[in-house]
């Protein structure tokens, strides 16, 4: 595959890359949601992730990416080899849901080949085997068919892929990040769909001329010249892995003080979000700043950093309202904090 | 000021050259220059000589090898991108692949015939091969990535401004440009070269380009109102590649400024230096004062940011601040061609799984499904031929899902003085109801007439963001020209049963109309119409409602009603949510009317 444009290297866009950074960091989290115009670097800017993500371990020939210290090993077809299973390190995954794809490929089906050639009833996983343990993005997610969506809303509820399907029965686990962008002004998310994001964001094009100026020759440096802009971004791109490889190493050891739970608890109900979730999303991806930040506990400054992004989407929509949600959000917490 | 008959466009000043042909055949040579970094071109123009003239003109300066290939308009995504090819899978008894239409013009260029009606999975699949210069396959049991390193040619042949193509693909494509008004005649001077191309493709690395030419063309981009950053970039590439093309190995004045004229000015949003568009109603004396005071000042006295705008501006289509003033951007006028060709797509239904089926009753077979069926029995059904032995009962057919959109019409009277009161309320039913339809997937639209016509304010949308900046500039007051306003209605609702979808018209008026069709006013005239209107309306058999929102109701209004054949429901103070309760409840916007068309 090309060369991806170095995550360390994108101009502004803070609050995404952060998004991206803390469901590195914590996967619980459970996805980023980024919505915006074009040319905003949506796209780049999670392709860019894979690049930064630390390795992870898996077994040897596995075809799910099951974890050797796992609750399902041993489950799968492909680890039920005799013998103590071998562990080995690979990339995580950030695997492309492609527009077109066809429900055959997103869960896996029957493998025409080994069918054709040997008579034999084979399973070949799809791309949810292929994202377990990582990232599943899905660019111009509005856009998503129907019957995709509903699919993924059930993977993503359950952690596992059960497939039924042309005289097969398979489950494997199917833990993945949904990553998913696109601009709202092209069609509206399920309402479903959108509350199994963890965090959303927005992005917009920035408008200072410097900037701008910034961006647009960093990106023509590296269409010229991938390999020389790559290696010039090497140092900071490694640092930047090294700060998440640390924050998940920190992550069990961040303390979350009643205080914040409580705090996190009065803001939601303030704000009137549906559900638990909102709450939960909130302290967890409080917990996984702190982490990133190398501060012992969660406090009130990373209770509000993080909270536009878990809370954005999760509001209930008074259509009549004009005021848009980054903006009630906003001035929530300029009251709930100012206490 | 400028050389009557140009021979070599190059040669010309370029600031001058505002020519539409040669300013096409300009893009056409850059493109051929560099067609992977400058994603392509967008023209508009009808089919015919002018636009062939300019595809043969392209060919021809392409340097010889590069694939060009026509993108058929109803192409699957299994052509597209490639997939399983049957003959040989049924041939060798193993699944063989088969490249797509992509993967096979690699390093060439994708000409896209009626590039507005395109379907928006067709597009998000240029966009990505654009992107990423490779194609990502995923199906047919098959996982794969191919190069395609391609640039696409557009071809818009829209007519109406209500169309275009998808947003999305043309920010992509560097140049955009209108042949609609060049006549054949024009095209015939100046022939391309095809060894210069040759030459400014091994140059083109080599060039440098200064900083302060990188900021012009951002500043440019900024005054302009072009937000994307795609546009700056797509216009550094065509700087260098023009310099490429002139033998240069540094980027100057005149190739920036042939990047504005042929990359930001046709995506400008605002005359600079006039204030935002939103704003609706720029000075529309900027750009006279600018023309006024260009001969005499000196063109170096002027900062490079200036001159680079005024060779945009030079081409900005004059009607740009009259479409300004409607508050209509370029970006939102575009944006609707894509909703209803989203319905177009759904009109056929998308596949929702597979079951036993009989391609001689006129299923759609399945190939893959069938195969799979097939392949367990392969075994025990050939004598080892090494063949794959298919029987009737493997068949399997495709089903598909047709779900019926509906699309509701608001045709809201915003005459006189309680205008301003029901056109609240009628806003506010609009969103309501549209809260609901994006988890439905219906649609809304709204019309509303007063003074001199009927306007069509919000086109067949389910995006509450547009629906809400499109309600948010509605006026009231003036006349009430209610023929009019049926004749749309009537007209919208055509075309949308035409797109397959389910259209209902919702009537917010009190009937009593005093404006003709010519915009004279006189109310016996004006009645008539109305009645004659509500007759033909009537004819179309269309699912109405005609809401009497007079603080008294009368027989006027009932009398329209009858002749549309519309429901008539008196509601003197109707508020947001009684609207969108009466509307509901009308049927035409029922909680889920969906149908699966086998």
């Amino acid at each position: 595959m090309a060369l991806p444009f170095p995550f360390s290297a994108i101009v502004g866009q803070d609050e995404m890359k952060l998004g991206l950074m803390l469901t590195a960091v914590d996967p619980t989290i459970g996805g980023v949601l980024v919505l915006g115009e074009r040319g905003t670097g949506k796209s780049t800017t999670v392709r860019a992730l894979a690049a930064l993500l630390p390795p992870m371990r898996t077994i040897a020939g596995c075809r799910y990416n099951c974890d050797p210290d796992g609750p399902l090993r041993g489950e799968c077809e492909g680890c039920r080899g005799e013998g103590p299973p071998k562990a080995i390190k690979v990339p995580i995954p950030v695997v492309d849901l492609p527009l077109g794809a066809t429900e055959d490929r997103v869960v896996g089906a029957l493998d025409l080949e080994r069918a054709l050639s040997h008579g034999e009833k084979r399973f070949e996983p799809g791309l949810l085997a292929k994202a377990h343990r990582g990232f599943l993005y899905i660019d111009e997610v509005n856009l998503l068919e129907d019957h995709l969506v509903d699919l993924l809303l059930d993977v993503a509820a359950s952690g596992e892929n059960l497939v039924e399907r042309e005289g097969l029965s398979v489950r494997h686990g199917a833990r993945l990040v949904l990553v998913g962008s696109g601009n709202p002004e092209e069609g509206e998310l399920r309402p479903q769909l959108l509350d199994r994001f963890g965090l959303s964001v927005e992005v917009t094009t920035p408008q200072d001329l410097k900037t701008r100026v910034e961006i647009v020759r960093r990106r023509d440096d590296f269409e010229r010249d991938r390999e020389g802009f790559s290696a010039a971004w090497k140092r900071k791109e490694s640092g930047l892995r090294r700060k998440i490889v640390k924050a998940r190493e920190a992550l069990s050891d961040v303390e979350v003080p009643d205080a914040a739970l409580e705090r996190a608890a009065g803001f939601c109900m303030s704000l009137g979000t549906d559900g638990l979730r909102g709450e939960l999303t909130l302290v967890r991806a409080a917990r996984a700043l702190a982490a990133l930040e190398g501060r012992p506990a969660v406090g009130d400054a990373e209770l509000r950093r993080v909270a536009p992004s878990a809370l954005r989407h999760r509001l209930r929509r008074d259509p009549l309202d004009d005021v848009s949600s980054t903006v009630r959000i906003e001035r929530l917490l300029e009251e709930a904090f100012a206490a | 000021m400028s050389d009557p008959a140009p021979p070599d466009p190059r040669s010309e000043p370029v600031s001058d050259r505002t020519d539409p042909w040669e300013l096409a055949l300009t893009a056409a040579t850059l493109l051929a220059v560099d067609p992977r970094g400058l994603g392509g071109i967008r023209i508009r123009a009808h089919a015919g000589p002018v636009r062939d003239e300019w595809l043969a003109s392209f060919r021809d300066v392409l340097p010889g090898g590069d694939p060009v290939r026509r993108l058929p308009i109803h192409i699957g995504e299994d052509r597209l991108l490639g997939g399983l090819d049957l003959a040989a899978t049924l041939g060798s008894g193993r699944p063989v692949a088969e490249r797509g239409l992509l993967a096979a013009t690699d390093g060439g260029v994708i000409v896209a015939p009626m590039a507005e009606r395109l379907a928006p999975a067709t597009v998000a699949l240029l966009c990505a091969a654009i992107d990423t210069g490779e194609v990502a396959v995923e199906r047919d049991g098959m996982s794969g990535r191919d190069v395609a390193r391609i640039a696409v040619v557009a071809l818009d042949e829209s007519v109406s401004e209500d169309e275009g193509v998808a947003p999305p693909l043309s920010d992509r494509l560097a140049f955009a440009l209108d042949l609609t008004a060049v006549s054949h005649r024009e095209t015939l001077a100046g022939s391309l070269d095809p060894e210069a191309v040759r030459d400014a493709r091994h140059r083109l690395a080599d060039v440098q380009v200064e900083d302060r030419f990188l900021e012009a063309l951002c500043a440019g981009a900024l005054a302009l109102g072009v937000d994307s950053l795609r546009a700056p970039l797509l216009g550094l590439r065509t700087a260098r590649a023009h310099a490429a093309l002139e033998g240069r190995d540094r980027v100057e004045e005149s190739d920036v400024a042939l990047a504005a004229q042929l990359v930001l000015a046709p995506r400008a949003t605002q005359f600079p230096a006039s204030e935002p568009p939103q704003d609706a109603e720029p000075p529309p004396e900027d750009p006279a004062e600018d023309a006024a005071e260009d001969p005499g000042q000196g063109e170096t006295e002027k900062p490079l940011e200036d001159r680079v705008l005024k060779a945009a501006e030079a081409v900005i289509p004059a009607d740009l601040l009259e479409a300004l003033t409607r508050g209509r951007m370029i970006r939102g006028a575009s944006a609707s061609g894509r909703r209803g060709q989203t319905g177009k797509a759904k009109r056929r239904g998308r596949p929702a799984g597979v079951v036993r089926g009989d391609p001689r009753r006129g299923d759609r077979l399945n190939v893959i499904a069938t195969l799979r069926a097939a392949a367990p029995w392969q075994r025990l059904r050939d004598g080892g031929s090494g063949r794959v032995v298919v029987k009737v009962d493997d068949f399997r057919a495709t089903r598909f899902k047709q779900p019926v959109e509906t699309v509701t019409i608001f045709v809201v009277d915003a005459s006189g003085s309680s205008a301003l009161h029901r056109l609240a309320e009628a806003k506010g039913a609009v969103e309501l109801l549209l809260a609901d339809c994006y988890v439905r997937r219906d649609q809304v639209a709204l019309i509303a007439f007063r003074g001199e016509g009927a306007e069509l304010l919000l086109p067949p949308t389910r995006s509450l963001v547009r629906a809400k900046r499109s309600l948010a500039g509605l006026a009231g007051g003036g006349g009430t020209p209610l023929a009019a306003g049926i004749d749309m209605a009537a007209a919208l609702a055509d075309s949308v049963r035409r797109r397959g979808q389910t259209p209902g018209v919702v009537f917010l008026t009190d009937g009593r109309a005093n404006i003709a069709r010519d915009g004279s006013p006189g109310r016996a005239a004006a009645g008539e119409q109305a009645r004659q209107a509500a007759s033909a309306f009537g004819a179309l058999d269309m699912a109405s409602v005609l809401i009497d929102t007079s603080p008294r109701p009368q027989s006027e209004a009932a009398a329209l009603a009858d002749a549309m054949a519309a429901r008539y429901l008196p509601l003197p103070h109707a508020d947001s949510a009684a609207l969108s309760q009466a509307v509901r409840a009308s049927g035409m916007a029922g909680p889920s009317p969906r149908r699966v068309a086998s």
